[in-house]
């Protein structure tokens, strides 16, 4: 039994018929082909499928599509503006901060949920937010240099 | 990871919700937050048959002051607490506590009546709201059949609350202490999960330099959220010196049948717990001077 559903996705809205159980993650995945948010350890620890619904970010392995019905959801792929690539997108880019590149969709997501709230974080605070993302290859010191990077960035302009 | 099916609900008044718990018997579950219950659906440790999902009734997330009191409704975030004024002014530890629940995506989405309601053993807010003496009201069907519970009689087993099948909470009573209390929550945290190995809420009343009144509640160590009845008894009274402190904590764990696991041996979380009071109390008086 489908429950209908009206969600805009990287500005753009969508309407289907899901399943109650079908998550977020599987949602912009499979129904949206929408495969740069990734799902790594999908047990709502690892971060990779961190997204931000209204503003704020969230894992998607952890709430329903159904759950989403009416609200904003913006994806890795949403960050680009008319061609040009997110500040923090550029960071990661310019200060490394990627090896594997599996958990960077969530950092990067994360990251921008972090300086919506504090455009100008420490070392410290960076290291807090990003709490809840992992880095298999434990690139953490060239992501929080990104995440810097992407701070002074935003500043300047 | 595919939770079981089931049907879904999302009510937009706190009464349509009500009406609709008592209609499907002990088969639904209350969504709030979902940062718990989801991933037990996943794991299929919980198979609920309805789904009422509350979070589009606005009514159920807000924090106001009443009559030295703060009022939370239990949609209220984590987030929501700590980035509350009103919070942080009246009640700091409910915010700082706050602030160290799993990580920021789980402080968005998870609830403080979500994480009451659910009771998990190593839960942060379970130990805060039983140091703080809060109250919660339930309703049961419409607004008429209301019932109060004191948080003393809230947690029940591991998992298990007060709160009936078709009881659904609506509101958080926190009372705000005068001058002289203090309260602080010090947890020893899983570094990966940030669950509580080990956690202790201690809130102290102290008049004309003696404590009045403690509460000090430990979480993590147990089946469920317990307070530490012999420490609070060997704290009023007493004019708290180091050598107090010290001597009340070491009975913190004293009735706790402690839990053991990959994480912690029930010996070690007993020390934790008298670590975790000690820290506690100690921080909790540092907000006096």
């Amino acid at each position: 039994m489908g429950t209908q559903i009206t969600v805009v996705v990287n500005g753009q809205e969508y309407a289907n018929e899901v399943e109650p159980r079908l998550l977020l993650s599987s949602y912009l995945r499979e129904v949206l082909n929408l495969t740069g948010t990734h799902i790594g350890c999908d047990t709502s620890q690892c971060g990779a499928c961190t997204v931000l619904i209204n503003g704020m970010t969230v894992k998607s392995c952890s709430i329903f599509a159904v759950q989403v019905n009416g609200k904003e959801v913006v994806t890795i792929e949403g960050l680009e503006n008319q061609g040009e690539i997110h500040p923090v997108q550029e960071g990661f880019w310019e200060k490394h901060g990627l090896q594997c590149g599996f958990c960077t969709p969530g950092m990067i997501m994360s990251s921008v949920g972090l300086l919506k709230r504090n455009p100008n974080p420490s070392e410290q605070e960076i290291r807090h937010a990003l709490a809840g993302n992992i880095c298999r290859c434990t690139g953490y010191h060239n992501i929080v240099k990104a995440v810097q990077y992407a701070a002074q960035k935003s500043s300047d302009s | 990871m595919i939770t079981s099916p089931f049907s879904y609900h999302a009510p937009k008044t706190t009464l349509e919700a009500a009406k609709l718990l008592s209609e499907c018997g002990d088969t639904a579950k209350l969504l709030a937050g979902g940062q718990s219950l989801i991933p037990l659906m996943k794991l299929r440790l919980a198979e609920p048959e309805t789904l009422i999902d509350l979070g589009n009734i606005s009514d159920l997330s807000y924090i106001k002051e009443s009559k030295g009191a703060l009022l939370i409704g239990p949609m209220t975030t984590y987030y929501d607490l700590m980035s509350s004024s009103l919070v942080q002014q009246n009640i700091p530890i409910l915010s700082s506590a706050a602030s160290l629940v799993a990580d920021v995506q789980v402080r968005n989405r998870g609830t403080i009546g979500g994480s009451l309601s659910h009771a998990d053993p190593a839960g942060d807010m379970p130990a805060v709201a039983l140091a703080l003496d809060v109250e919660f009201t339930v309703i049961r069907g419409n607004q008429k059949n209301k019932r109060v519970i004191s948080v003393d009689n809230f947690f029940v087993d591991l998992l298990t609350t007060d709160i009936k099948y078709d009881e659904l909470l609506v509101e958080i009573k926190v009372p705000i202490g005068g001058p002289n209390t203090v309260a602080a929550y010090e947890k020893i945290a899983n570094k990966a999960s940030r669950y509580a190995i080990v956690g202790v809420a201690a809130q102290i009343t102290m008049k004309n330099g003696k404590c009045v009144n403690a509460r000090v509640a430990v979480t993590g160590a147990g089946e469920k959220a317990v307070r530490a009845t012999d420490t609070e008894q060997l704290l009023i009274g007493s004019e708290i010196s180091n050598k107090a402190i010290v001597k009340a904590s070491t009975v913190a764990d004293k009735g706790i049948d402690c839990l053991q696991d990959i994480h912690a041996s029930a010996d070690y979380r007993a020390h934790l717990t008298r670590v975790a009071a000690q820290r506690a109390i100690s921080k909790a008086l540092e907000a006096l001077h």
